[in-house]
């Protein structure tokens, strides 16, 4: 399904992108056929296929297929994509490590099938799924989005997965359900983060909601990137991608969605509440507390040049989202 | 020893290895897809271990009973100084590429920034008076002023805490390493006074 049809301001991103760094999909699928392997390009947007996650080849067949046999959505971010070296390699999961590259080093060997998603709270048809059944019904989309993440750091991603709004409906949020829960898997035996003493986070990760938000179309569950299944640092099997929110709101990994009638607790939200509010939008005008949050360093970046761009209110999904806001005071509601 | 304590100068060279491979490393794109982020962040790491390994030099040479070590105190002070401006410079400059708007509002507005720029301000003096001709001027009050070494040494850990978002293994390590290196003197401290009230009482 496509989730919105191409407003007249929307200009095709194949017409602004240079046709030498735009990806389309016969590109791709030609570079992956050709294995081009670009590592040493790092600072390129054409370096897309540099060393492609291991895990890949190994995954189920339901999952690799559905995956292959996406559609494009709206590709609405116009902006050169963040080569999947980097988008693969500098990761914020602390589930595997507080250094961006832990995850790519140790999540190697987490193991994403069978894989169990609990489906529960305010729904007609609560249940535990294997993702195989959580994904059949849905058809995929790859869909570019910016990804902002509250360091100040932002990268451009093609996300392969479906609207969360589809999902949701099928198991038919009773007429009490106001938010939407989600929990990380717990595994600290998988997952070394889980069992630091210092980190200071009260482990599963938790993220949460507001069913409106959750039901709007840009909101997305996601199993693949750059065409191919999720790599495992990226949160496989199944994360959220909500692209006019922080990055951390994004969460991987899941296990659990519980429909509440009350706003759910949200992990950084715990552990500094005066920093990460339950909300996060991105707001270039509401400054985190320990820094600005006016601009962002795009990445890939230089030495010389940190690339900074003016961070967009919503991150650039003003017109898609702003009206979910109307009359909140969002630096209160940060 | 004497001979050992004229090999001192390799630690000078040897000091400038960490910037250099962060140089190449920066420019080479092993830092990562956001190299001037980390490259400040890892100048300042070695600021901090230079100031640990300043505050080690003396304990250390007691310990070993090698009092030619003593003089490295200053070669780690410099150089300690040295990649704490370094990392005041890189994050002016690749950061914030020197724009006074960035950077005065980093400067107001960022306690942790205000903390760290701080305690650069407390070394600056003693790279200053690091010399010879400084000490022999400044007699008891270049040994007061170097105190400052203890202020600034809180400051960076206090900047190295705030700056984190959540997981600090590393500074807990730091923080402990700093509590036995205070610690140490402190004791030292009522030693000595104690001594002084002993000879005292016993004089009168």
């Amino acid at each position: 399904m496509l989730i919105k049809t191409r407003k007249a301001s929307d200009i095709p991103s194949s017409e602004i992108t240079p046709e030498s760094v735009y990806l389309n999909r016969r590109h791709f699928m030609a570079a992956l056929a050709g294995g081009a392997v670009a590592s040493g390009m790092s600072g390129n947007a054409l370096a897309l296929v540099g060393n492609p996650a291991a895990e890949d080849a190994g995954r189920p067949k339901w999952w690799r297929n559905a995956v292959e046999q996406r559609v494009d959505g709206m590709p609405n971010a116009k902006d050169s994509l963040t080569p999947y070296s980097d988008a693969t390699r500098y990761n914020n999961f602390y589930e595997f490590g507080t250094g961006k590259t832990d995850p790519s080093e140790y999540a190697g060997k987490f193991k994403t099938d069978p894989w169990q998603v609990t489906i529960d709270g305010e729904v007609g048809k609560p249940g535990t799924f294997t993702l195989e059944d959580i994904l059949k019904p849905h058809p995929l989309e790859e869909r570019i989005y910016r990804f902002r993440c509250v360091e100040a750091w932002s990268m451009v991603v093609p996300w392969v997965g479906f609207s969360l709004a589809d999902l949701i409906k099928r198991f038919e949020p009773t007429s009490k359900a106001k938010y939407v829960a989600f929990e990380t898997l717990y595994d600290p035996e998988q997952m070394p983060g889980q069992s630091s003493r210092f980190s200071g986070i009260k482990w599963p990760y938790v993220e949460g909601l507001r069913l409106d938000e959750a039901m709007n179309p840009l909101t997305m569950m996601v199993v693949g990137l750059y065409g191919r299944t999720l790599p495992n640092q990226n949160g496989a099997p199944l994360r959220l991608m909500v692209p006019w929110k922080y990055g951390f709101k994004s969460i991987k990994s899941i296990v659990k969605i519980t429909l509440t009638e009350k706003q759910p607790p949200t992990t950084w939200n715990l552990l500094a509440p005066g920093e990460y509010g339950f909300y996060s939008n991105v707001n270039p005008l509401v400054d985190h507390p320990r820094w600005s949050q006016s601009r962002e360093r795009r990445l890939p970046n230089s030495l010389f040049d940190p690339n900074w761009h003016d961070t967009q209110m919503f991150n650039g999904y003003e017109e898609e989202v702003a009206s979910l806001y109307k009359g909140m005071d969002l630096k209160k509601f940060y | 020893m004497k001979r050992l304590s004229k090999l001192l100068w390799v630690m000078w060279p040897l000091g400038c290895v960490p910037f250099v491979v962060l140089l190449w490393q920066g420019l080479s794109g092993a830092l990562g897809p956001d190299p001037a982020k980390t490259f400040v962040a890892q100048l300042g790491w070695w600021a901090f271990i230079g100031l640990l390994l300043t505050l080690s030099a003396r304990p250390l040479a007691l310990w070993l009973k090698q009092p030619w070590l003593v003089a490295l105190r200053r070669t780690f002070g410099l150089l300690s100084f040295a990649y704490a401006s370094l990392h005041l410079i890189a994050w002016a400059w690749l950061l914030l590429g020197w724009d006074v708007r960035y950077i005065g509002d980093e400067l107001s507005k960022r306690p942790y920034i205000i903390v760290g720029v701080s305690a650069w301000l407390c070394l600056l003096p003693l790279a200053v008076t690091s010399t010879r001709n400084s000490r022999r001027k400044l007699g008891k009050k270049w040994v007061r002023l170097h105190k400052l070494i203890f202020p600034a040494v809180l400051l960076v850990l206090v900047h190295d805490f705030w700056i984190q978002k959540s997981g600090y293994t590393e500074q807990v390590v730091f923080a402990l390493v700093l509590f036995v290196l205070l610690g140490w003197r402190l004791m030292e401290y009522y030693k000595r006074r104690k001594n002084a009230q002993l000879a005292a009482f016993s004089a009168r």
